[in-house]
């Protein structure tokens, strides 16, 4: 493994994500005009203009849209290869994640997954996620070793 | 056709040898391609009023006018977005050049992007800049999705799931362009083709991506120099006409990783081919051959299906009994491409594009009118029409 984890840049748009990561929640961007999800977030509504916006917590719950296996050239903070997805949530949204504890002979296109959080450190939690048809996985906060 | 279509021309291409050491500066890279450029089509830095270049260049303008002992520059320009850049540099050279603003635009880029700041590592550099481009990346780099190869690879997957293609449809393009290398002396791989068997036995980088479907790392630079067509024709070369020149970005945009549309891929190149044809009155049935971005093997199957040239998801079968090597339907990347020849950021594929117009070329196609250029896949783009 090479150097520490990657950190996201946080801005005000998107605070209220990984404010939500840290206590366990996956958050996606609501319209409180027009109700419209949306991921990644950003300050206004692109369906009706809103600048006026909240957020729902996600079920968790997605299925790989597509996926890669990462090999080479290293990645910082993590022991290669990993499984990296694109997930489209049950609420509607799609977004990238890595997937632990799978095999990359075992991931596929439609498997249902369901996600987990891996707390880094106080200032960072990052969603991951696990194939939820090994069984329902309690929603954790991993600790990072 | 467009108010723009023809009234430009690139006159002068140049470049330096293409290596993985240059052993000398970036500045100095480019200002020995412009002052190549200058040469080959008899003006001189004294005639050139005008620079345009990439955002991510690290040589300013103004440093390379003053290497070159330009007095005064009238227009200078960069564009954003890597190598989506490229074309478009030309589209803002033709603009000036056509409306008088300028007279002499050169067009340049640079770097040692193998023996210093190598694009295809993972960049700590993207995940934290501080711009909408890094809150951007908050979304997949601390994910660990932070290669090129690993954001197209994400694409690649999905098109071999929608419409069935496979590794060995990728394969095709490396094999087509490492032939084409072979027999140029400017390429890293000249005297080197390779098969589709070593393709498939090449390690995988990213599934599905093998080594052999990413593009080597390269230190180099080119230049082109961009007049009006009346002027062109007073110039030593046969002119490359510019029959078109568009830019595209295309809904829900984002810069390799346009992942959150319904069908991901790569509609900005869309935007691209619609305006080329619209500009320049064209269409694919009326080009000979084309020079597409190739920085990873994927993107060229989904450039064919995105300009016209073969209905979505008929990329696969389209290339499959060597249409695009020279001598089928259609060649691509005859230079050898970013992949056999040298990556310099698709600067190299428009100096390719003018060798053909000119009839120069390593690997001359018959009798070409028309053809097609193309920028950077999987970002913000651009690309030409060039005609004889």
């Amino acid at each position: 493994m090479t150097s520490s984890v990657v950190r996201p840049m946080v801005g005000r748009d998107s605070a209220f994500f990984w404010e939500g990561t840290a206590v366990g929640e996956l958050r996606i961007q609501k319209c409180n005009k027009c109700g419209a999800l949306r991921f990644p977030p950003g300050p206004a509504c692109p369906e009706c203009g809103a600048l006026d916006r909240g957020h729902i917590v996600a079920s968790g719950r997605g299925t790989v849209f597509s996926y890669i296996v990462h090999r080479h050239p290293p990645v910082p903070g993590k022991d290669l290869p990993i499984v990296i997805a694109l997930i489209d949530l049950d609420e509607g949204v799609r977004m990238v994640g890595e997937v632990v504890d799978v095999a990359d002979t075992e991931i596929a296109i439609d498997l249902p997954l369901q996600v987990d959080f891996r707390r880094v450190d106080d200032d960072l939690t990052l969603p991951i996620w696990r194939l939820s048809s090994v069984g329902p996985v309690e929603t954790t906060i991993e600790e990072t070793p | 056709m467009s108010g723009l279509s023809g009234k430009a021309a690139i006159v002068g291409i140049g470049a330096t040898e293409f290596s993985k050491e240059s052993g000398r500066s970036e500045l100095q890279l480019s200002v020995e391609a412009v002052q190549h450029a200058l040469a080959d089509c008899g003006l001189t830095a004294a005639d050139v009023d005008g620079l345009t270049t990439f955002t991510m260049d690290t040589s300013s303008e103004i440093a390379v006018a003053r290497e070159l002992g330009m007095k005064e520059m009238r227009f200078f320009s960069r564009i954003n977005y890597g190598g989506g850049a490229a074309c478009a540099t030309v589209q803002q050279a033709a603009m000036a050049v056509a409306t008088g603003v300028a007279d002499v635009v050169v067009c340049y880029r640079g770097f040692n992007e193998r023996s210093e700041s190598r694009f295809g590592q993972f960049s700590l550099a993207a995940a934290t800049q501080v711009n909408t481009n890094g809150l951007d990346n908050a979304w997949t780099y601390p994910m660990g999705l932070g290669t090129p190869a690993a954001t197209v690879a994400m694409q690649a997957r999905r098109y071999m799931h929608e419409y069935g293609a496979t590794s060995e449809d990728f394969g095709r393009v490396a094999v087509a362009d490492r032939r084409h290398a072979a027999n140029n002396p400017n390429a890293f791989f000249h005297g080197k083709p390779i098969t589709l068997e070593d393709h498939q036995a090449s390690r995988m980088i990213a599934d599905p991506l093998h080594l052999l479907d990413c593009c080597q790392e390269s230190d180099g630079a080119v230049a082109l120099v961009v007049v009006s067509a009346e002027r062109a024709r007073d110039l030593a070369q046969k002119p490359a006409y510019i029959a078109a020149a568009a830019q595209g970005s295309g809904a829900d945009q984002f810069v390799m990783t346009s992942y959150y549309r319904r069908d991901i891929g790569i509609s900005e190149m869309g935007v691209v081919g619609r305006e080329l044809w619209r500009q320049s009155g064209l269409g694919p049935q009326d080009i000979q051959m084309g020079i597409l971005y190739d920085h990873f093997t994927p993107y060229v199957l989904m450039q064919l299906e995105e300009l016209g040239f073969c209905g979505r998801g008929e990329a696969p079968g389209f290339i499959a009994d060597g249409a695009i090597e020279v001598g089928g339907r259609l060649p691509l990347n005859t230079h050898g491409g970013q992949l056999g020849e040298a990556y310099i950021h698709g600067m190299n594929g428009i100096a390719e594009g003018v060798r053909q117009i000119r009839g120069t070329s390593v690997n001359p196609v018959a009798d070409v009118a028309h053809l097609v250029v193309t920028a950077g896949t999987g970002v913000p783009t651009s690309g030409l029409v060039l005609s004889a």
